[in-house]
């Protein structure tokens, strides 16, 4: 078997090394990040070919904007979406129907390798809002709303918005579809998080303004140097975190 | 007046529907001719062993009860899964041994009657989604195994939800009609002509396994033909196409080999091809469970299930593709797919299946194969394969016209005998299924 799969293995190199050369010659298109491409089968890159049509060959996204980027986002988070989508708790049905199948430890081997990924950044949204707005959506980012009791998204997604260790995503990279998405479903109460929910107790008090402009401001912003996310505990967070225990 | 003759009625009627209630509630007869065997395992019953509590979950897990007894996130056997059908919802039963709200009350005999005859505890006539045709040809010691598990899983406190059929599939008394035309009770007969094997196989293919629920098309009444049985059909409600385990030009197994057919249902891939959709759901709760004894059992029976060609021939009028549609099939293949299945269509088996001739691209229906490029698949993680290779969705990428198109070019090329599919049917599962 062993044989046999070293065998596939040095076939497999040999087709993808043509392939390469081929789509280097040709000039990559914007569609080559949603084109499945691996170079060994036996490897953990060919096992997450269904992951790629939506989230890009190494979790960088797609030019849909609903779809996120997933590189560099800490394990234990992806990992916590992954069970929170085969268990159908986090709703999304061709999430839920790709893993319904999959066991835990296998999960969390894709969860951690797309956090190894660092791959580049897609440019920075432009913002169809007007400059009133962004400044309410850097005000909560940055601030928050203390009269409301909102904390600032930086107090916990980390100064350069990529998130903490070990359950809180980073937003830099993220489009504002998807942003509006995630934080309409949480004050809807459809996506939820470990308890306790900090994230609903933040959610509920935005207003659909509020997460207009907050999206639009997150979706501008440009990658620090280093996109790992923050180490966890650096500072104490405004809001007790289920997702950090 | 008006009133006395209103109750007389009512009162009339109940007594009617009692009496219809006792007729069918009459006890079912015990199984002729138990034989020493039986009798010897039967007699370990009342006081179970560690070996049929054992054997018990084993057999549970061969008729897959976890499955539609267990929520996603709920505790095993403890029921509140709804399940859609054309009649309406109907949300499962708690199974665990709560005294209250389970069947901690119920006695193995009240058990066996369940399972052999449809009719529960309290004399309800159970719906045919619970597959009792199935399960009554299991014996009464492997139900007494069964109820010996089950009766050792933590009992939970959680209370039945109504099914929410409607009118008059609601009516729990009609079931009597469909029991007439569709319900024949009786363990397994073993076939003398067919060796231990086979009669294994079969016993666990027709009874547990309840392969029929899906495999043999149902009706517009719930009902099934045995004539028909296991040549496929549409599943209710999911919009998968279960093909026919008799027919070799869809599921057929007769033209493969044990080895292959055991990793298929065992390990959820094998070098002839994966299982995806409903039946990815079979092998991860019940199939990778079977031992291989058991696995080639039924191996042995179902390679004997297909003898038999179903319909004529595809005419080669009816694979004629317009030139254009085969290119633009072709050069999708080669930008999105040939990295995992290649040029060639050989795929990596077994980790990326075989496209050139798989039965499961070339079959009469297209259903599958459209829903697999449009919803991509996980085959299940399995004990023997737990870091299965994936295929991702192309909804998104591939507007109706250009999956029609690589759809019809695998169902057609290296000399495929498959049908070109039209951007119509791949609009119409489009939009049936959740984006």
């Amino acid at each position: 078997m062993s044989v046999l799969a070293t065998l596939v293995d040095a076939m497999a190199r040999y087709l993808v090394t043509g392939i390469l050369a081929l789509t280097a010659a040709l000039g990559a298109s914007a569609q080559d990040e949603a084109i499945p491409s691996f170079k060994s089968v036996d490897s953990i890159e060919a096992r997450v070919q269904g992951c790629v049509t939506c989230h890009g060959q190494s979790g960088q996204g797609t030019q849909n904007g609903y779809f996120p980027r997933i590189a560099g986002k800490p394990s234990r988070y992806l990992y916590n979406q992954l069970i929170a989508f085969r268990d159908g708790t986090r709703k999304y049905p061709p999430m839920n129907y790709l893993v319904a199948y999959l066991p835990d430890a296998y999960l969390k081997e894709m969860a951690d390798h797309f956090a190894r990924q660092r791959p580049a950044f897609a440019p920075g949204q432009a913002p169809p809002v007007d400059a009133a707005t962004i400044e309410r959506g850097k005000a909560i980012a940055t601030v928050g709303d203390p009269a409301r009791a909102i904390p600032a998204c930086i107090a916990c997604h980390g100064a350069g918005l990529t998130g903490m260790e070990p359950g809180i995503p980073g937003l830099v990279g993220l489009r504002s579809a998807y942003i509006t998405a995630q934080l309409t479903r949480w004050r809807v109460g459809d996506r939820r998080a470990a308890e306790p929910d900090c994230m609903k107790r933040i959610a509920t008090r935005l207003s659909e303004k509020d997460v207009a402009a907050v999206s639009a401001f997150l979706a501008m912003q440009a990658p620090p140097k280093d996109a790992s996310p923050e180490s966890a505990n650096l500072v104490r967070m405004p809001l007790a975190c289920g997702s950090q225990h | 007046m008006k009133l006395v003759l209103r109750l007389a009625m009512i009162g009339f009627i109940a007594v009617l529907l009692a009496a219809v209630a006792w007729w069918v509630l009459r006890p079912g007869p015990m199984p002729h001719n138990p034989g020493r065997v039986a009798q010897k395992q039967r007699g370990t019953a009342p006081n179970p062993t560690t070996q049929t509590i054992n054997r018990g979950e084993y057999l549970a897990r061969a008729g897959d009860c976890v499955a539609c007894h267990t929520e996603p996130t709920g505790k095993p056997f403890a029921g509140g899964r709804a399940m859609a059908t054309p009649f309406g919802n109907l949300y499962v039963p708690n199974i665990t041994p709560d005294d209250e709200t389970g069947i901690g009350q119920w006695t193995s005999d009240e058990f066996y009657r369940m399972m052999h005859t449809g009719v529960s505890r309290d004399g309800a006539l159970l719906y045919p989604a619970m597959p009792f045709a199935s399960y009554t040809k299991v014996t009464r010691a492997d139900s007494d195994a069964i109820y010996a598990y089950i009766m050792s899983v933590p009992p939970v406190k959680q209370k039945n939800r109504p099914h929410e059929l409607r009118f008059p599939f609601n009516k729990r008394e009609l079931l009597v009609g469909w029991r007439t035309l569709y319900f024949k009770e009786g363990e397994y007969k073993a076939d003398p002509k067919q060796s231990a094997q086979w009669n294994r196989g079969a016993y666990l293919v027709e009874g547990l396994g309840h392969c029929a629920m899906c495999h043999t098309a149902i009706n517009a009444l719930g009902g099934s033909k045995e004539a028909q049985a296991f040549e496929g059909g549409m599943i209710p409600n999911q919009n998968w196409y279960a093909p026919s385990l008799t027919s070799n030009r869809e599921a057929g197994l007769g033209e493969w080999s044990t080895r292959d057919i055991v990793d298929l249902l065992q390990t959820g891939i094998s070098l002839r091809a994966t299982v995806y959709g409903p039946m990815a759901e079979v092998t991860y709760n019940s199939l990778q469970y079977m031992s291989d004894e058991d696995a080639e059992a039924m191996a042995a029976y179902l390679r004997t299930l297909a003898q038999k060609d179903t319909g004529p021939a595809v005419p080669s009028s009816a694979r004629l593709v317009q030139p254009a549609v085969m290119e633009s099939g072709r050069a999708t293949y080669e930008k999105q797919c040939a990295i995992c299945h290649r040029t060639d269509g050989k795929g990596w088996a077994p980790y990326y299946p075989p496209l050139a001739g798989n039965q499961s691209i070339t079959m009469a229906s297209p259903v599958n194969s459209i829903r697999m490029v449009l919803n991509g698949g996980y085959p299940p993680g399995t004990r023997k394969n737990p870091r299965p290779h994936g295929m991702p969705p192309f909804s998104r990428i591939l507007d109706d016209e250009a999956a029609a198109a690589v759809v019809t070019y695998i169902r057609v090329a290296w000399n495929n005998t498959g049908t070109p599919v039209t951007p119509a049917q791949v609009n119409e599962l489009r939009r049936l299924l959740p984006e």
